[in-house]
């Protein structure tokens, strides 16, 4: 029986992957080849995916990128017991884009069969849920706080602060939220975790379960993830048979489910409280804070919501110790963080490091640059709301803190990349009308700020009046930042002004004020 | 491609009860009306109101709101193009415009024939295979010329 791990995962899926899988069952079947085929996670290396391994007696042997309809001259070249092919890979721990990597929270993520929980079981999944309920819930807050632990999703905030608020506040029920909506451009963290090693999300929550008193857990899964809301379906209705899931979680006197809710493809409900509205039923417009979710949330009843990577990192932390988390990263940003890394890129994937590698390091060193071949120009990290950085810029380390004194942030820690070829006024133009469109229409700045701005960086791009129009913006940007109730409207500024800032010669070479900075 | 049904009453007072006991039951209810039926009628908007005691109001709003939702029914393939930065920066401006000429339409409308609708979708997370695409529930990455003649061969089918 040979082992052949074939990615379910979608940078695999949309590259060809199902049908790959259907050749090599076809010649399974044909041949006699006696293969045993998983549909495993991705590794991370995007840019080679497909990424098909075999299991030889040298360990697993990777080739990629594998296109579909090369299946049989693969076989016939003899990957099947790692020969050499021009697309062998070889060992992908021994790969210097994952060589580097520290893999915590992406440990199992493209080495295990995803659903298989005797495969996460054999590759230590589960430990920090038995071990959080060993402890109790108050030994569980301190040890996620203790690891330093902050908001994946871009906003940074201790998460054992927020779990202790919850598990203080008086409620008939609680409940756990997990923000899948990842709709942030460059960013595919959350999906790869769901879609790779979904049990560990479901441990996180059901960790956050014991550590509040909560009992139901959602997740709100945007549409766009098709092949996450399978796996994550699946995975759920088999934790639940096993009883990791239900009335008594792992035998123990806890209680508690989880469901996948999905959302309808609006960007804001990335913001936690439209988040919560959207669940509720309503239209996903932002809410007024205070009240904090972690007292009134969903339903008004107190509630935990977190990014999908700040909850998938927590049955490591209760597996391993608050202290080996803690000890990886730089200043107050601790432990490891999922970068992902898009666009024009020539290594394109996800890479898990410590915190405190700079820009250059990323971009350069570990992704190649451009998948052009161009000179890099700009890169936009955090999403549409993040400040494009120039080369400048790429001595800055990846930490919460230090991209926040370059006026720009780390979000969730998406990259993108740009070659020469960028016109940055047209980048500029399209965070405006990006916020138009997604913009939930609740507060003035947002709604109507973006809408002006768009229309005003249009009237520059025609030459019209250009350093009095560029005045206009500023002024708009300064009342959007300081006037919109969320970070769709507060942020929006942010790779407008970065653009302005640091590519003034695209704004028709008249540089504003902010500029000279 | 999933094939939709004409609206019966009975049929979606059927889906809707199914789904209301669910805690916030109407993004659920919607999306299950619209997978059967392809789109929110008026008098889906009626029937969701009247079994959820919401306000026709409130119900038209929560499907105007989302991208999801369309009040009117779409071609028999939906061809979603990601037009968000990550693409762009691999050139899906370009994709794009070759799209809408192909199919001779524009983003959000719909061939004459009732084939395809074509969408604008901000980010469907294959960032670093980009520039991708969604038909339907299919996805596809890392679009070049021939992959678009296919997919464009595919919303004929």
């Amino acid at each position: 029986m040979t082992r052949v791990f074939i990615p379910l995962d979608s940078f695999a899926v949309a590259c060809g992957a199902d049908e790959i899988a259907e050749e090599f069952e076809l010649l399974n079947t044909e041949r006699g080849l006696s293969l045993d085929i998983v549909r495993n996670g991705s590794r991370g290396m995007a840019w080679l995916e497909p990424l098909i391994e075999v299991e030889t007696n040298d360990g697993r042997i990777a080739y990629g990128p594998v296109e579909p309809g090369e299946v049989a001259s693969l076989i016939d070249a003899g990957i099947l017991s790692g020969g050499e092919h021009e697309k062998r890979i070889g060992k992908v721990e021994e790969h210097p884009f994952f060589a580097r990597q520290i893999r915590m929270t992406f440990k199992r993520c493209g080495v295990t069969d995803p659903l298989s929980l005797d495969d996460y079981k054999a590759h230590g999944g589960l430990k920090g849920l038995e071990r959080a309920i060993d402890i109790g819930p108050e030994a569980v807050v301190a040890e996620v706080t203790e690891s330093g632990l902050r908001g994946r999703g871009g906003a940074g905030f201790p998460t054992g602060i927020k779990w202790k608020t919850v598990a203080g506040a008086e409620g008939a029920r609680k409940y756990i939220v997990a923000n899948a909506d990842e709709g942030d451009s460059g960013t595919f963290a959350d999906r790869m975790i769901m879609e790779g090693d979904p049990y560990c999300l479901i441990e996180g929550m059901a960790i956050a379960g014991v550590a509040t008193g909560a009992t139901k857990g959602y997740i709100y899964l945007r549409s766009e993830y098709p092949v996450a809301i399978d796996v994550m379906n699946e995975a759920i209705r088999r934790a639940r048979e096993a009883g990791v899931l239900g009335a008594a979680m792992l035998g123990s006197a806890h209680a508690f489910d989880i469901e996948v809710r999905v959302g309808a493809g609006a960007y804001v409900c990335g913001e936690e409280t439209s988040l919560l509205d959207s669940l509720e039923g309503k239209r996903g417009q932002v809410r007024f804070k205070p009240p904090l979710p972690a007292i009134q949330g969903l339903f008004g009843m107190p509630t935990v919501i977190n990014n999908v990577i700040s909850l998938a990192s927590t049955p490591e932390i209760l597996a391993q110790g608050a202290q080996a988390y803690k000890e990886l990263g730089m200043g107050r940003s601790r432990g490891t963080i999922p970068i992902q890394i898009g666009g024009n890129v020539k290594h394109g994937g996800l890479l898990e490091v410590p915190f405190g590698l700079t820009l250059g390091e990323i971009v350069e060193d570990l992704c190649g640059g451009t998948a052009s071949g161009r000179p890099v120009r700009a890169v936009q990290v955090g999403g549409p709301l993040g400040a494009y950085f120039p080369v400048s810029l790429f001595d800055t380390p990846f930490d919460y803190e230090a991209f926040a004194a370059k006026d720009g942030l780390i979000g969730h820690a998406g990259v993108v990349i740009f070659d020469d070829t960028v016109d940055m006024m047209s980048q500029a133009r399209f965070a405006f009308e990006f916020c138009a469109i997604e913009s939930c229409g609740k507060c003035t700045p947002c709604r109507v700020g973006a809408v002006r701005g768009y229309e005003t960086m249009k009237k520059i791009m025609d030459g019209e009046r250009p350093a009095e129009n560029l005045a206009v913006i500023e002024d708009l940007c300064n009342t959007m930042k300081f006037g919109s109730l969320c970070a769709l409207g507060g942020f929006t500024p942010y790779p407008v002004v970065s653009a302005m800032r640091h590519f003034p010669e695209d704004f028709h070479g008249t540089p504003m004020s902010v500029a000279a900075e | 491609m999933a094939a939709h049904a004409i609206y019966d009453a009975d049929e979606a007072a059927e889906i809707i009860g199914s789904l209301k006991g669910l805690e916030g039951p109407l993004l659920p209810i919607l999306h299950a009306l619209q997978e059967r039926f392809g789109h929110i009628s008026d008098e889906a908007v009626r029937q969701i109101a009247g079994e959820l005691n919401l306000t026709r109001a409130e119900v038209y709003g929560v499907v105007t709101f989302y991208h999801d939702f369309h009040k009117e029914p779409h071609g028999r393939h939906v061809l979603k193009v990601c037009r968000a930065e990550a693409c762009q920066a691999a050139g899906s401006d370009a994709v794009a415009d070759a799209l809408e000429k192909a199919l001779g339409i524009k983003f959000g409308e719909t061939t004459g024939d009732g084939q395809v609708t074509l969408e604008a979708v901000y980010c469907l997370g294959l960032c670093a295979t980009a520039p991708s695409a969604m038909l339907d529930r299919r996805i596809v990455g890392r679009l070049n010329e021939a992959k678009i003649g296919k997919l464009v061969e595919e919303t004929r089918l």
